[in-house]
């Protein structure tokens, strides 16, 4: 990334504008600081006018891990999102390489109608298809089942990763792949060593994308697995209560389930923004 | 002999034709098991709700499901529950996306430059993009609205205002903040992404003519940045006229903050338990995206260059 300092600007005003950044990041990530601030409080302390500086404690974080039988605990929680998000990003993986290789590589007649479709499905509004989606599931007996998320986080990330993929699998060149195909590689070569190793950053960035929208999915988690095979989300939910302080707790909660989504997301920040960005503008 | 030499080529042709035909199928198997399960998984609930949208069907009390042709629909635009969701839904939309794309603009062209931190500072704004929608609701309305135990209401008693219930009060504007705070970055790195592909020579050049920096954004940077504001807003909204989570968990759909998918949620699973009515409702939304995205994928295929067919 190169983003020279703009030629002929005066140094004072090219630290104003430094400072200003900085002010905006911060002011951005306030409330994320303030969330992880209160989750080491105590309730009191976490109830009390803002402070920032206080004795912090653990106290919170082992209240929310502790299980409780017959309440949704974290263990059980993180186990069912684990196993929902892994499975369906896998799948969806699985079916998306082969889908964008048709799409890019050697693409197919109508390759633009049938990425068009991809992409329109992502604009159905999931609420109009909750009824059926409650009804067919019931009927299956797959309600508050962790494969009935699965299904459905397949169905409405499967689109997206066929768009980023694409947009990844475009920029290698077609020259190489036909010096491969002179040489006598099978289209399984052609895939493993010269494909892959050039894709590779795309196929983690896609993933990783993938990840953070199953793992944050809370709509049809909650109508679907209100009972059994419930998420992260939900467990975040029962956090919240009408009698008593829980601002500590929900604070101690929050982080620990956005922290995998958020560390992740800043180890491939740039390459995902490429994927989505220069997928639609390139 | 002159038939079997005529003969000759055309079995060669349709042999030729097979094989094409056969190539193409090859060439379309990758794509078939992604294609055929979205088309099931995605295609299927919404023809079903197209079906229900026709039946008068209740839950409670319990009627057997009987075909009403339209009798839904005619209801529909009379309702004033409806109508006040249709406007809140374009609302929160608008105003969200709006200021958005506004402020990750701004915040674009700030990172847009060599400073001390800068891809720490980059790593903080994007934060609030992958917080969990449902963390980012309960956070808002627990820690920075709060009348009591808010950070923002502790600085406005701090200078002297009364504080404000600012979900009870306003819940339309809290929702749209807290969307603002999480799309927003989202906006922003786009946006960075079309100021870094700017054509330095074209800049250059402008500068060395003596061009101002007003002007320079002007003509320059900004009509190469539309195709990413349009992407931006595009796919920004995708998400954003769907929003539930932070709704449900800031409002819970109260006054003033209801949008069409939580409409549709409280009046069928979510309580209602009018699954025909529901259903007439969420086929309107589907219209009304249909509408929505045919112009949205217009700008996809405009910004889409044209592929040459191999």
């Amino acid at each position: 990334m190169r983003a020279p300092r703009k030629i002929g600007e005066r140094r004072s005003t090219s630290i104003i504008l430094a400072a200003s950044a900085w002010l905006v990041g911060l002011i951005f990530f306030f409330p994320v600081l303030w969330m992880l601030l209160n989750g080491f409080k105590t309730e009191l302390d976490a109830n009390a006018s803002p402070k920032l500086f206080f004795t912090p404690t653990l106290e919170q974080y082992r209240a929310v891990t502790s299980e409780t039988p017959g309440l949704l605990g974290f263990g059980e929680a993180m186990m069912n999102s684990i196993v929902i998000v892994g499975v369906s990003t896998l799948i969806v993986m699985i079916l998306a390489v082969p889908a964008a290789y048709a799409l890019s590589i050697r693409p197919i007649k109508k390759s633009r109608d049938v990425l068009f479709f991809f992409i329109s499905t992502k604009f159905l509004p999931i609420v109009a298809g909750i009824l059926p989606i409650w009804i067919i599931a019931k009927n299956l007996g797959i309600l508050n089942s962790r494969l009935v998320l699965i299904i459905l986080y397949m169905g409405f990330n499967l689109p997206l990763a066929v768009w980023m993929l694409r947009s990844f699998f475009k920029e290698v060149p077609v020259a190489l792949i036909e010096a491969s195909q002179i040489d006598g590689a099978t289209l399984r070569q052609q895939l493993q060593r010269v494909m892959l190793p050039i894709v590779a950053p795309g196929l983690a960035a896609t993933a990783l994308l993938v990840v953070i929208f199953a793992w944050n999915e809370f709509f049809l988690a909650v109508q679907l697995n209100a009972v059994d095979g419930s998420t992260v989300p939900i467990w975040v939910t029962t956090f919240v209560s009408t009698r008593g302080n829980f601002l500590a707790k929900l604070s101690a909660a929050s982080t620990l389930a956005t922290l995998p989504v958020v560390i992740a997301g800043w180890i491939a920040q740039k390459r995902m923004i490429r994927g989505l960005a220069m997928g639609a503008v390139k | 002999m002159e038939q079997k030499v005529a003969k000759r080529p055309t079995s060669q042709e349709a042999q030729h034709k097979a094989r094409l035909r056969r190539d193409r199928w090859i060439r379309r198997l990758p794509l078939l098991p992604a294609l055929i399960f979205t088309i099931v998984v995605t295609q299927i609930p919404f023809l079903m709700n197209l079906w229900f949208s026709l039946t008068d069907w209740k839950i409670t009390p319990p009627v057997p499901r009987t075909f009403t042709g339209f009798d839904n629909y005619a209801t529909l635009f009379t309702n004033t529950f409806f109508r006040s969701a249709v406007w809140i839904t374009v609302l929160m939309t608008v105003a969200a996306i709006a200021f958005s794309v506004l402020i990750g603009l701004g915040i674009a062209l700030l990172l847009d430059r060599e400073f001390l931190g800068r891809g720490l500072v980059r790593t903080l704004l994007i934060t609030p993009f992958l917080i969990m929608p449902v963390v980012a609701g309960l956070v808002w309305n627990t820690q920075i609205f709060h009348s009591l135990y808010g950070i923002l209401n502790w600085v406005i008693s701090g200078i002297g205002l009364e504080p404000i219930e600012f979900v009870g009060r306003m819940p339309t504007w809290s929702v749209v903040a807290v969307l603002v705070w999480q799309w927003t970055p989202f906006m922003m790195l786009i946006i960075l992404a079309g100021l870094q592909s700017q054509p330095t020579d074209i800049l250059e050049a402008a500068r060395v003519d003596g061009a101002s920096p007003i002007s320079m954004f002007r003509f320059i940077t900004m009509p190469g940045l539309r195709p990413y504001l349009e992407l931006g807003a595009l796919l920004g909204s995708i998400y954003i006229i769907q929003v539930f989570d932070h709704i449900h968990v800031m409002t819970r759909g109260g006054p003033g903050s209801t949008n069409i998918p939580y409409f549709v949620y409280q009046r069928s699973i979510g309580g209602g338990w009018d699954f025909g009515q529901a259903a007439a409702y969420s086929t309107v939304v589907v219209i009304a995206t249909i509408i929505l995205a045919t112009y949205g994928l217009r700008l996809l295929g405009g910004l889409l260059p044209k592929e040459e067919h191999a």
